[in-house]
């Protein structure tokens, strides 16, 4: 897969390289000409060059994983309801931005912001994507500065920070812990090493004092640093179970106890330093899981926020206006319809209906609702209409939303996480059991004192550092760099049945084409037609007119366009009456023979013949080199496509696929995706998340391309965005090598406890070699995973 | 053997700088923004400010 992943890399650069937008660098794929993909992006360019602040072009460096700089074409809602004004007349306001490429990214909407008189500060964080932003003035100050923002190209969204501050705090909290065990450890091992080194020949009383100098290191950083550990020991004894911080904390407390009492009675065996390194290697594997954990969230935290759909909200005037959920207020009064998602918390004022609330608490049984009965976001309304008033604040209710998911997430735990929490389950009670042998044969042979040592060397080498850090580590890893794509796993248990695919089936509208009709190059085309033909479109929101625009970015928009709804636009001019739309209301009189199915439009001018324009709806860019590369990797590719059997064929014959069909329905989809599996293929199926749901949750694992319309209800395992479909590759080749890593350390981690027992159990294991074994088993199992992070 | 009892405060201290500049960073928000942090230094201030304003005295992050 390496060398496939390597032609991939190249072959991304040279198809944009083509004819790239020069503000947000996307290709342009229309026929039209000039710089620009859009009127939004020429816009930017010429404000960016106008304000000076023209480097931004020379110093970046555009992510093509990332979404282009394109400025939005819908405005933003009002953000000035989340804006924080305080009592010396300045304002604030924290907004998630998309969109976000390099450090350049950073400079310019930090340079334009500051350039505005009002703004005090301007502040993007590059690692959470967020803005802060502090202006002097009232609230209603927000509008415009967001305004600006957008004007560069990026999308932004308010947020309340301090909902979303707690995750990070317990970050930092293992963060310090993480830092205090690491300077006792250092310090106490600086000490250790000179006690031994100086063995037979260091003289009574240095001994002495240089252990009560590790105790006074070590005790205080223990009781501080094993705090984390302590708690969920205690919490976990409290309900009569035991987990894997039990044996740490008997161990590491028996350990400093013991060692405590050798140094008062002047011994020769204090294990203080095995004591630090110990709670050092664990804490790094738990801030590592944490960590980890923290980014899918935000993640997903960001996803939902730019991709969740918006609430139907009925204005006391009776009028309906969509608006994101996150800025709904309790009180409010939202319309949900048939078959729509609860967007928030709330109360049913009118109708009658049934809701699903499978995504809650699993119960597939409908429940009825009517006028008084409560409602949580995320139940699905399968009945009739209902009017639902608002209790919870939408804020809050979205939070509460990206926790299900989560928890959904980790419901479905993988399995190799589970096999080191079963394995743990185990370990410690047998961990106990072989201490206490070693206490009880020990005793028999001699004093109390050499027994309780060698339980305390049992306890301490076979510390579960290495298995604890076995599975995290890679899953860190190989999250954060499929998160650096733009890939976001669902499902835990994903990476795993990724590494076993053999076949890969796709869909073709939306998954390896752009789902977006582009207007066909045809060099036939009258320029001046097109400018004409897109001055009309300007106007309209239909997606084959926003295609026209896209194709002529300068043109004019033109006034006095009238809409026909369902048939075109037309205007009229003294020459007489321009027309453009769909063939039957342009040019009856046009040749039926150019039917081929194309999406198209026509335009008729007095005194010209009709003009057609074609659609087709683009192939993604690298969609042959990732084809072609999971071909030579040998999978087996197909192409299941709902569409017609023309542009299909195209299509496969363009990608080199040679198992296609097309007009397949969502049942045949997946009769064929279990027919593949009765053949024993483990099937992966890239599909469009909503139309494709069932096709998808048949395959084996199953990947969706999405901005994420709506993450909660797609089914596919694994979600990624950007035009770029390398994704499919790159998640493959990094479930393997993950795979093969947590495999391997567990493994190791097991190896090096089989060995390491008996000697430990046998009274044969000194404090030097003890803490030397485990560190170096734990460094092992974190350079074998960071192996994996490595671009090859 | 009497060196040890000045040379071991002093390898402490040392440490304890360490640790405590650390913990201060932490605090003050300098791990926040790895990402941006590396690339910003690229882009320093060179573009004029406008006038009237102290160049960037502002708090860059609050603490949690």
């Amino acid at each position: 897969m390496s060398v496939s992943t390597a032609t991939l890399d190249t072959a991304i650069p040279r198809a944009a390289a083509a004819a790239a937008c020069a503000h947000c660098g996307a290709p342009i794929l229309a026929s039209g000409s000039g710089e620009f993909c859009c009127a939004g992006c020429a816009a930017a360019y010429a404000f960016i060059r106008e304000s000076g602040l023209g480097r931004y072009y020379t110093g970046r460096v555009l992510d093509p994983a990332a979404r282009p700089p394109r400025p939005p074409e819908e405005p933003a809602e009002d953000a000035s309801i989340f804006a924080v004004a305080s009592e010396d007349g300045t304002a604030s306001l924290s907004l998630l931005v998309d969109g976000l490429h390099c450090a350049a990214c950073v400079w310019l909407i930090e340079q334009a912001l500051q350039r505005d008189p009002t703004v005090i500060s301007a502040r993007v964080n590059l690692t959470s994507r967020r803005l802060a932003l502090t202006w002097r003035g009232g609230i209603e100050g927000a509008v415009p500065l967001v305004r600006l923002v957008q004007r560069l190209g990026y999308r932004v969204v308010p947020f309340d920070p301090n909902a979303a501050a707690t995750a990070s705090a317990e970050e930092k909290t293992l963060l310090r812990a993480l830092a205090v065990a690491g300077f006792a450890s250092a310090n106490v091992m600086l000490l250790s090493i000179a006690v031994w080194a100086g063995f037979g020949e260091m003289g009574p009383a240095t001994r002495d004092l240089l252990h009560w100098i590790s105790a006074l290191i070590a005790l205080p950083a223990l009781a501080y640093a094993g705090r984390p550990f302590f708690r969920s020991a205690l919490a976990a004894l409290r309900v009569g179970r035991a987990n894997m911080d039990v044996p740490v904390s008997i161990g590491v407390l028996l350990a400093a106890g013991l060692s405590l009492w050798e140094t008062a009675r002047s011994g020769e065996h204090a294990y203080f330093e095995s004591v630090v390194m110990l709670l050092f290697f664990l804490l790094v594997g738990r801030y590592l899981d944490r960590r980890a954990r923290g980014r899918v969230r935000s993640a997903a935290e960001h996803l939902l926020r730019f991709g969740a759909a918006p609430a139907t909200v009925r204005a006391p005037d009776g009028t309906l206006h969509r608006r994101p959920v996150a800025t709904l207020r309790a009180g409010e009064t939202v319309v949900v319809a048939a078959g729509e998602r609860v967007p928030v918390d709330g109360r049913v004022t009118e109708g009658r209906s049934a809701v699903d609330k499978s995504l809650i608490d699993g119960e597939t049984l409908p429940l009825p609702v009517t006028a008084g009965s409560d409602v949580l976001a995320g139940m699905l309304n399968i009945g009739g209409p209902l009017t639902v008033a608002v209790t919870a604040v939408g804020e809050r209710t979205f939070l509460a939303e990206v926790v299900r998911l989560m928890e959904a997430a980790e419901r479905g735990r993988a399995r190799l996480v589970a096999l080191s929490d079963r394995v743990a389950r185990r370990y410690a009670p047998a961990v106990h059991l072989l201490a206490l042998a070693t206490f009880i044969g020990w005793l028999l042979a001699g004093p109390w004192q050499a027994a309780l040592l060698n339980a305390v060397a049992v306890l301490i080498i076979t510390c579960p550092c290495a298995l604890g850090l076995a599975v995290p580590v890679v899953q860190v890893v190989a999250s954060n760099r499929l998160f650096r794509r733009g890939i976001l796993l669902k499902s835990a248990t994903a990476l795993e049945r990724l590494a076993e695919v053999d076949t890969v089936v796709f869909d073709k509208t939306g998954t390896l084409t752009l789902g977006q009709p582009e207007l066909r190059p045809d060099p036939a085309l009258d320029p001046a037609a097109l400018v004409l033909a897109a001055g009309l479109a300007a106007r309209s929101r239909h997606p084959l007119s926003r295609a026209l625009c896209r194709a002529a970015p300068g043109a004019p928009a033109l006034d006095g366009v009238e809409e026909h709804p369902g048939e075109g636009l037309s205007r009229r001019t003294a020459a007489g009456e321009i027309r453009l739309g769909s063939r039957r209301w342009c040019a009856a009189d046009a040749t039926a023979a150019q039917d081929d199915g194309d999406p198209e439009l026509w335009l008729a001018r007095p005194g010209a013949a009709p003009l057609r324009f074609r659609f087709s709806d683009q192939l993604r860019p690298d969609a042959v080199a990732v084809v072609a590369a999971l071909k030579s990797a040998g999978k087996r590719v197909l192409l299941l496509s709902g569409d017609r059997a023309a542009p299909v064929r195209a299509a496969a014959a363009a990608l080199g696929i040679a198992d296609w069909q097309a007009g397949v329905a969502p049942a045949e989809k997946c009769r064929t995706l279990d027919r593949l599996r009765a053949e024993g293929a483990k099937v992966l199926m890239v599909g469009d998340g909503l139309n494709d749901g069932p096709a998808l949750a048949a395959a084996h694992v199953s990947m969706s391309p999405s901005t994420a319309a709506d993450l909660c209800q797609t089914a596919a395992d694994v979600v990624f965005q950007g035009l770029s479909l390398g994704a499919v590759t790159e998640v493959l080749a990094v479930a393997r090598q993950s795979g093969r890593l947590v495999r391997e350390n567990i493994g190791f981690a097991i190896a090096y406890n089989l060995a390491a027992v008996p000697l430990a159990m046998a009274g044969m294991v000194t404090p030097l070699i003890a803490a030397a074994a485990m560190s170096a088993s734990s460094i092992l199992v974190v350079t074998n995973a960071l192996r994996l992070g490595r671009r090859s | 053997m009497t060196g040890l009892l000045f040379l071991i405060p002093i390898a402490l201290a040392m440490g304890l700088v360490g640790l405590i500049t650390f913990l201060w960073a932490l605090r003050s928000g300098q791990f926040d923004d790895l990402d941006g942090a590396a690339g910003r230094i690229l882009f320093d201030e060179d573009a004029p400010r406008p006038a009237g304003r102290k160049p960037s005295s502002q708090p860059r992050s609050t603490p949690p």
